[in-house]
């Protein structure tokens, strides 16, 4: 078995790779150019009547002159069941919802496992053990542990073998399904394979698990593993972690740009709004498209062009 | 006979005669009286000729006419052409217009087909594999990765898949952009929230704006001729003041309401800007607006300046500057004339390209504010200025969503409450409002009619509507009872009005179509009864 720090180190490596990757992505795009507007109705943030059927400001006499109301409660109404629930997959496509709802879910509970283990973690540094012998706190969270981890475990992994069966033999998707695609499957597959057998034959109680949180938030780095098990989970989940932002998977924030920065972005360019100013910035930049009815020249700017009288 | 074989996404690459065939065994069955083969019309196929002229190597039609490269080095110096417009649609001094939802769009793909379902056209075909929205984005997606982004030719091959780049996947692919009605039907269902509608859009105008390639009927008859004469009809500023003058008379003989246009007219309240289409095409619906306008007694304007007398932007679907060119003009002649607002007419392009994809173009004083007729209607409807007498409307009535003012503008209620209002007998298409279905003409299609390019859009993407409409009337089908569909978007009328014709279906079924307005002044107290022609025009 490898030397305990590289446990640590790969597992520091992944969170802070996971956590640069995350950020890099996020301000790449969310330092793109103010886009033109594409939203697409019914937008979440509407409130009134106009939710129900998916109405907007623009169907209100001389709008510009009224007060929006954008509604953050109806937003987190679509998006919190959309996020936990996956409910656009279970209306349009419910087939697949059967086996990506466990899989999503089941994820969440293993984060949340994550979550119970470091708070059991910090307990126990805090001198309340953590233990089915244990009482009061300690004792609720090692079972609240055990059981969002054997639920979550359950399902993420009837998912992945679901998503995986679909992705392998259905042909809508088999054609468009590539190498990558089954890699990230199986991948998360090995992962949760080895997590079973981390929980059935070494670390059923997750004490081990638990430990070495522990020694990784006090950077105790040379504390043992304790099991060979556990420390293959350890390198996997790492690499899992690691892995996630730069595929597609990365949905789990693209999200939020997708909804908030497009489909639900119907801010209007009013006299005091602050578009004005990044479109004035933007409508300065050069243009190089080659067709010859742009009569672009490398110099000219969007705000030449597009005033520029047709030939 | 056995299942087709699906066409996979990298046989876009491959050259052969032609990639995929509509076959109209598998069009998926229309109701009655259209549910047997002698209903459908017979699908003109190419000629030999176009084969040979134009690229004709995607499907049984053609859209955008492009000239067969003569040989090799034109085929070579098109696709590097091409990937030079690719680098440019990813840049941000180059299209900032879309490059966020762009990339968010091709990157976060989980390609898990849910937006399939929701594409009339991949439906409506039979499942033709080539029209699902999934099939062009990842012809492009894999391109992307794999021309495109750092380590594509291993990374991207293995995590996106792979795919050869010449000319026919470009040939293919321009074609193949212009089998997407661009209504965005499918982004909607996404539960990612990517957008295959917009990766079409993106790559029309990759093709118009780095390649100069476009259909005839939108750019050079359309935008340009717009930009240069004042309308894409081709009237300039005389012909139409003449031909207004013309529906005015007309309108004040068929109403007893006497109708006068007022043209320029500085400080106005309302600019109305109507599809100038209708001028030519529907008089009636500009006379109605007028008649309604002036019975309202509201202070308004039409201009006679080029290009503000016709609201049509078709740059909204395949070219950005021309987008920007347009939307400009409209707004400089509002703030000519120092309108309050500018009301745009019963056209649904129109309404999004000025009202929301120009909003950000339009800065300082450009941005006068922009109000849908549907809401101005409304408003006069429910304010009692003009007297309804709902009798006169008492026929089966139903109404088509425009994509662009529903499902892009959530422009919903308006129109409906004036239609409950004002007709007895309206009723819903399934489904409507914003899960409504386009009309099949959207994005251009409804002017786009070279070749057989009228067989596909009535027999594979205008197929839905033509089956909501049956649905709508299926109990009253008998020809003497006479039934109206209401679309207040010239393009939907355009390409409804073609569904008609192709069809038959006011011979058989007893179905027409017209706007909005129409209906109003039809049950007008002050007009005289009979605005409503029962004959198809």
């Amino acid at each position: 078995m490898a030397a305990a720090p590289w446990f640590y180190l790969v597992m520091y490596t992944a969170v802070l790779t996971f956590t640069l990757v995350v950020v890099t992505r996020f301000l790449k795009i969310n330092t793109m150019p103010l886009h033109l507007r594409w939203e697409l109705y019914p937008v979440g943030h509407e409130s009134g009547e106009k939710t129900k059927y998916g109405g907007s400001y623009f169907e209100d006499l001389d709008w510009w002159t009224k007060s929006i109301h954008k509604s953050r409660a109806n937003e987190l109404k679509a998006m919190i069941p959309e996020m936990v629930f996956l409910v656009a997959l279970f209306e349009h496509n419910r087939k697949l919802w059967f086996r990506s709802f466990p899989f999503h879910f089941g994820l969440y509970m293993l984060i949340g496992t994550i979550g119970l283990v470091l708070f059991g973690a910090i307990l126990d540094l805090a001198g309340i053990p953590v233990g089915k012998s244990s009482s009061g706190l300690g004792v609720l969270i090692h079972y609240l542990t055990v059981g969002v981890a054997v639920v979550g475990l359950s399902l993420a992994s009837l998912g992945t073998l679901g998503l995986l069966h679909r992705r392998l033999f259905d042909p809508e998707l088999k054609d468009y399904t590539t190498k990558g695609d089954i890699f990230n499957l199986l991948f998360f597959l090995v992962v949760f394979a080895v997590a079973w057998l981390a929980f059935a034959l070494a670390d059923g109680d997750f004490s081990l698990t638990r430990a070495f949180v522990r020694n990784l938030i006090t950077f105790n780095v040379s504390a043992p593993i304790g099991s060979t098990l556990v420390g293959i989970q350890i390198l996997l989940v790492g690499l899992l972690i690691a892995y996630i932002p730069m595929t597609h998977m990365s949905h789990f924030f693209i999200k939020w740009f997708t909804y908030h920065k497009v489909r639900w972005d119907d801010e209007p360019n009013l006299a005091d709004s602050p578009i004005a100013g990044r479109i004035g910035e933007q409508l300065q930049y050069p243009v190089t498209w080659s067709a010859s009815h742009i009569k672009a020249d490398g110099r000219k700017t969007w705000a030449d062009i597009a005033t520029e009288e047709i030939e | 006979m056995g299942k087709k074989r699906p066409i996979k996404v990298e046989e876009i690459s491959k050259v052969s005669s032609q990639l995929s065939h509509v076959d109209s065994n598998e069009l998926v069955p229309l109701p009655p009286p259209y549910d047997g083969v002698e209903g459908t019309p017979e699908w003109k196929p190419l000629t030999d000729a176009a084969k040979e002229k134009y690229e004709a190597t995607l499907d049984d039609t053609i859209a955008v006419s492009i000239p067969r490269p003569k040989n090799k080095e034109e085929e070579d110096a098109l696709v590097r052409k091409f990937l030079s417009g690719l680098e440019k649609l990813f840049s941000k001094e180059n299209n900032w217009t879309f490059l966020q939802p762009l990339v968010l769009s091709m990157e976060n793909c989980a390609k898990c087909q849910t937006c399939s379902e929701a594409c009339h056209i991949y439906e409506m075909s039979g499942h033709n594999e080539i029209y699902r929205p999934l099939y062009r984005s990842e012809v492009l997606r894999r391109i992307y990765f794999k021309y495109f982004k750092k380590g594509g030719k291993f990374f991207g091959r293995w995590q996106h898949g792979d795919i050869d780049l010449n000319w026919a996947t470009v040939a293919r692919l321009i074609e193949l952009s212009y089998r997407c009605n661009l209504c965005r039907r499918c982004a909607q269902t996404c539960p990612i929230g990517a957008d295959n509608g917009l990766i079409a859009h993106e790559l029309r105008k990759l093709f118009s704006q780095e390649m100069g390639i476009a259909p005839t009927e939108l750019h050079e008859k359309g935008s340009v001729l717009q930009l240069k004469v004042g309308s894409s009809t081709g009237m300039n500023p005389e012909v139409v003041k003449d031909n207004i003058e013309f529906i005015d008379e007309d309108m004040t003989d068929m109403t007893g309401i006497k109708v006068e246009t007022p043209w320029d007219k500085e400080g106005a309240d309302i600019l109305l800007i109507h599809n100038a289409g209708e001028i030519m095409a529907w008089p009636e619906n500009p006379g109605a607006f007028a008649v309604i306008f002036e019975k309202a007694g509201i202070s308004w304007t039409m201009s006679s300046e080029v290009v503000a007398y016709d609201g049509i932007n078709y740059g909204l679907w395949y070219d950005d500057v021309m987008l920007a060119k347009v939307a400009i003009k409209h707004a400089e002649v509002a703030k000519k004339l120092g309108v309050k607002k500018i009301v745009l007419g019963e056209c649904g392009h129109a309404h999004k390209a000025l009202t929301v994809i120009a909003d950000r173009v339009l800065t300082g004083d450009l941005n006068i504010p922009r109000e849908s007729a549907m809401t101005t209607l409304e408003d006069i409807v429910s304010s009692g200025r003009i007297k309804f007498d709902p009798s006169r409307n008492d026929f089966p009535v139903t109404l088509h969503d425009p994509c662009n003012m529903v499902r892009l503008m959530g422009i919903v209620e308006p129109q409906r409450r004036i239609l409950r209002q004002i007709c007895p007998q309206f009723r819903e298409m399934t489904p409507n409002g914003v899960n409504n279905y386009c009309c099949g003409g959207g994005s251009g299609f409804a002017i786009m009619s070279g070749h057989n390019f009228e067989d596909w859009r009535a027999q594979v993407s205008g197929r839905k509507k033509m089956e909501q409409i049956l649905n709508a009337f299926k109990d009253e089908m008998d020809p003497s009872i006479h039934k109206y569909v209401c679309a207040p978007c010239s393009n939907c009328k355009g390409q409804i009005r073609d569904l008609i014709r192709y069809y038959d279906m006011f011979e058989k079924c007893g179905i027409i179509y017209g706007g909005l307005v129409e209906l109003m002044v039809n049950c007008m107290e002050d007009a005289e009864p009979g605005f409503i022609q029962w004959e198809m025009h």
